[in-house]
């Protein structure tokens, strides 16, 4: 009957959840108020599996899945926090502050970045590989916002916000492997690309490398929870 | 077209060719080609043309051993020829119908009498622009026959039947794969070539889109049929030139004859191929880079599931396969699946095709059954390693496979087996190294590669192939510690875990391999600063640690 209906059971961490069919393990996790950590997922916009932070173990199989593209099946048991996954996400974040020039102290979004709340909460206490302290631009030349390529993560929130919701797409992705970075238009200058000026990437980076320019020196919290409510108030429509 | 047609046409390609009394093969591939190969094809031309004897100067797909070219094989004696110029030529035909020219004479009987040819069976005999050679070799004749005598779930139980695994290297049974494709709904499907062959020191598919255009475009047209897909496209890299312009007259030459088009042998199957240029991205090997790719987006893989089989090119169900296996289908439809399964090892069937490159004395194409020993590639049909020095490693793969040690030169040749070892089949890049090769050296090389083929999406393989690059260097240069080590050691454990696609996961296998077997070789770096191949150049860490010293 339950088959029938399209509802699953499932469990989460010894935890007896149901689902419905074609839900995402993050979602049911959620869901559930169990926390499994992201960075490049936010809700509201496509998922892209990319960060890898999300990732959980499934009894049976020795291969690990990202929870936030990894639908759910009947009578699958999900470990999201063993020693294994903490090691790989320790190491995953530890990756992103060696590869290029986080220093918090500095940064408008000390206090409230995703990142720093992660790596806190992950127990990410130093960095053993080397930095790698590589010479990034900062472009300045929006009337409005600034981008700093020092603090960027390549989660590509502001490429999809800008494709999926501004519909723009001002936003992409330029280069390969580790010198990629994310460029307006053609990788031409910010303040001279084709930028509606919204400010929706700007709400949804999660560290300090997109920012308004008003906030400069000052508390710069960001409120990326428009994108649940816009999305419903489109559906609605 | 039909099948009578067919053989009307093969007929009259036989016909044609008693008129001659010998054939000069010349091998027209990419490495015979730039040794001159062209202008020796002209020069025996011109020869044949002055002698009073009958002979068809013919151009041919890669015969093998490429570091003997520019080959040329005369028929019916099988004689061949290496190292040939165009100032051979004279000689060569003056030879003909009396006794071969002794100074370019080659014995190369073991290279090929333990070989086992059924991708390559049309390599050195067929001229790869023109159709008819290949009819006249039982071209199409697995296509016509899969038309009109077999039903597609016929066509999915004989590749089944013949155990096949995708040769691309991740080894997927090709059978479940076509049939999962056939079962996916929908009106529209897709059948994808993938020809993005990048690993360094491969060039297996680059030799059968050249030197076998067709056989290729068969393949993929029995797929199709078999799945129901009616639109193809071949994913070719644009390094390839050669290749790509082959692949343009084959499917020209396939076009006007009527096998591809609509109506396929008054049948109502329709299907057509397109060519797609890759841009020099290795990632794009990847299958769903590769379709992102193909859509005009950027190259940049996507999490599985969906599979392709399910949701690919422009989200309909996409059958995916590298040229090899494709190039493998028409011999099992033409002579069935047992055939096929009676070749290679319990879990492997088949043939594979390797490309023999590095410290090896006869380096080129290769195909040899599955399960058949290392040793037997290395020593026999590789001829061993030249100039006095001694083997230490074999590496299978390319960036992603792993560096097997001589003790392991007993291992037959499968999946499973070079999986156990901690290399991969791959798509059959094999390069021999020897005493005077630094395994550290060898791992910072393909971690390198990895680096910067990265497409960057994911943050393990991004940032972490990097860092491994870091770590790989302070050891070549002299600085690494053995607090180095252990991190790089973690590193990898992470990189291969939790990486979104292949290139990822497997990136750090060169580096596990060769801790594996070679872990002196990083001991002696990092502890006696020196590095016992005396390839890395330690004396820049040296001489600051003496400044230190002095000051």
């Amino acid at each position: 009957m339950s088959e029938s209906m399209g509802v699953k059971t499932l469990i989460i961490d010894g935890q007896e959840v149901s689902a419905r069919s074609g839900q995402t393990i993050l979602e049911v996790a959620r869901e559930n108020d169990i926390k499994i950590p992201t960075l490049c997922h936010i809700e509201g916009l496509g998922a892209v599996g990319a960060c890898r932070l999300c990732l959980v173990e499934v009894k049976g199989t020795s291969k690990l899945f990202p929870s936030c593209v990894a639908n759910i099946h009947e009578g699958m048991e999900v470990l999201t926090d063993t020693e294994r996954l903490r090691k790989h996400r320790r190491v995953i974040l530890e990756l992103l502050f060696a590869e290029r020039n986080h220093i918090c102290s500095v940064c408008v979004s000390n206090g409230h970045c995703e990142l720093q709340a992660l790596a806190q909460e992950q127990g990410v206490t130093h960095i053993s590989l080397p930095y790698r302290n590589p010479a990034l631009a900062v472009d300045a030349s929006h009337e409005r916002f600034t981008v700093d390529h020092n603090r960027c993560i390549l989660c590509t929130r502001c490429v999809r916000v800008c494709a999926e919701i501004e519909g723009a797409h001002v936003w992409d992705v330029m280069g390969r492997g580790i010198d990629s970075i994310v460029i307006t238009d053609l990788h031409d200058e910010w303040g001279a690309s084709s930028c509606t000026r919204c400010g929706k990437c700007v709400q949804v980076c999660p560290t300090g490398a997109l920012f308004d320019k008003s906030k400069i020196g000052s508390d710069h919290p960001k409120y990326p929870d428009f994108l649940p409510y816009l999305n419903l108030m489109r559906e609605a429509q | 077209m039909t099948i009578e047609e067919l053989e009307q046409v093969a007929k009259s390609v036989c016909q044609e060719n008693e008129k001659y009394d010998f054939e000069v093969n010349v091998c027209m591939d990419l490495a015979c080609m730039s040794q001159g190969a062209d202008r020796l094809r002209e020069a025996l031309e011109k020869a044949a043309g002055a002698s009073d004897k009958h002979v068809l100067v013919r151009r041919t797909g890669c015969m093998g051993p490429c570091s003997s070219g520019p080959l040329v094989r005369v028929d019916p004696e099988e004689t061949l020829y290496h190292h040939v110029n165009a100032g051979h030529a004279e000689a060569i035909v003056a030879s003909l119908g009396g006794a071969p020219v002794p100074e370019l004479q080659c014995d190369l009987n073991d290279h090929f009498d333990r070989q086992v040819r059924v991708v390559l069976e049309n390599a050195g005999h067929i001229d790869p622009e023109k159709i008819d050679d290949y009819i006249a070799r039982d071209g199409y004749k697995a296509l016509l026959t899969a038309l009109t005598e077999m039903t597609p779930s016929g066509v999915i139980h004989r590749i089944t039947e013949s155990g096949l695994r995708g040769r691309g290297g991740g080894g997927y049974p090709t059978g479940l794969k076509w049939g999962t494709v056939a079962k996916a709904g929908g009106e529209l499907k897709y059948v994808v070539c993938n020809g993005d062959e990048g690993d360094p020191g491969a060039f297996m598919d680059r030799s059968v889109m050249e030197g076998d255009p067709h056989r290729v475009i068969e393949g993929m047209a029995i797929a199709a049929y078999a799945v129901g897909a009616s639109k193809g496209f071949i994913y070719v890299r644009a390094e390839y030139p050669v290749a790509v312009s082959r692949l343009t007259t084959a499917l020209r030459d396939t076009r006007r004859r009527g096998l591809l088009g609509s109506g396929i042998c008054n049948t109502p199957f329709n299907f057509d191929v397109e060519i797609r240029l890759g841009a020099g991205a290795f990632v794009c090997g990847e299958e769903t880079a590769l379709l992102a790719s193909i859509e005009g987006r950027r190259g940049a893989p996507k999490p599985r599931p969906p599979y392709p089989a399910v949701s690919g090119l422009w989200g309909k169900p996409t059958l995916i396969n590298n040229v090899e296996t494709f190039a493998n289908i028409a011999p099992i439809v033409r002579n069935g699946g047992k055939w096929f399964a009676n070749m290679g090892s319990e879990r492997s069937k088949g043939t594979k095709v390797f490309a023999l490159t590095g410290k090896i004395a006869n380096t080129g194409l290769v195909e040899v059954p599955m399960g058949i020993k290392l040793r037997e590639i290395i020593e026999v049909i590789g001829g061993g390693v030249p100039d006095g020095h001694t083997f230490k490693a074999v590496q299978t793969g390319g960036p992603s496979g792993g560096c097997i040690p001589a003790e392991m030169l007993d291992l037959g040749v499968s999946y499973d087996a070079l999986m156990a070892v901690g290399s991969i089949m791959g798509s059959g890049g094999m390069i021999v190294m020897d005493d005077t090769s630094c395994m550290v050296n060898v791992a910072r090389f393909f971690v390198e590669f990895c680096m910067t083929e990265s497409c960057g999406k994911c943050i393990p393989c991004r940032a972490g192939t990097a860092q491994m690059f870091t770590l790989l260097s302070r050891i070549c240069e002299g600085s690494g510690t053995m607090e180095d080590l252990d991190l790089l050691v973690s590193l990898c454990n992470t990189i291969k875990e939790t990486s979104l696609c292949g290139l990822g996961m497997t990136a750090p296998n060169p580096v596990l391999s060769t801790l594996k077997y070679f872990k002196n070789e990083y001991i002696e770096h990092i502890v006696h600063k020196r590095c016992p191949a005396g390839v890395c150049n330690m004396e820049a860490h040296a001489s600051e640690v003496s400044k230190e010293v002095l000051a």
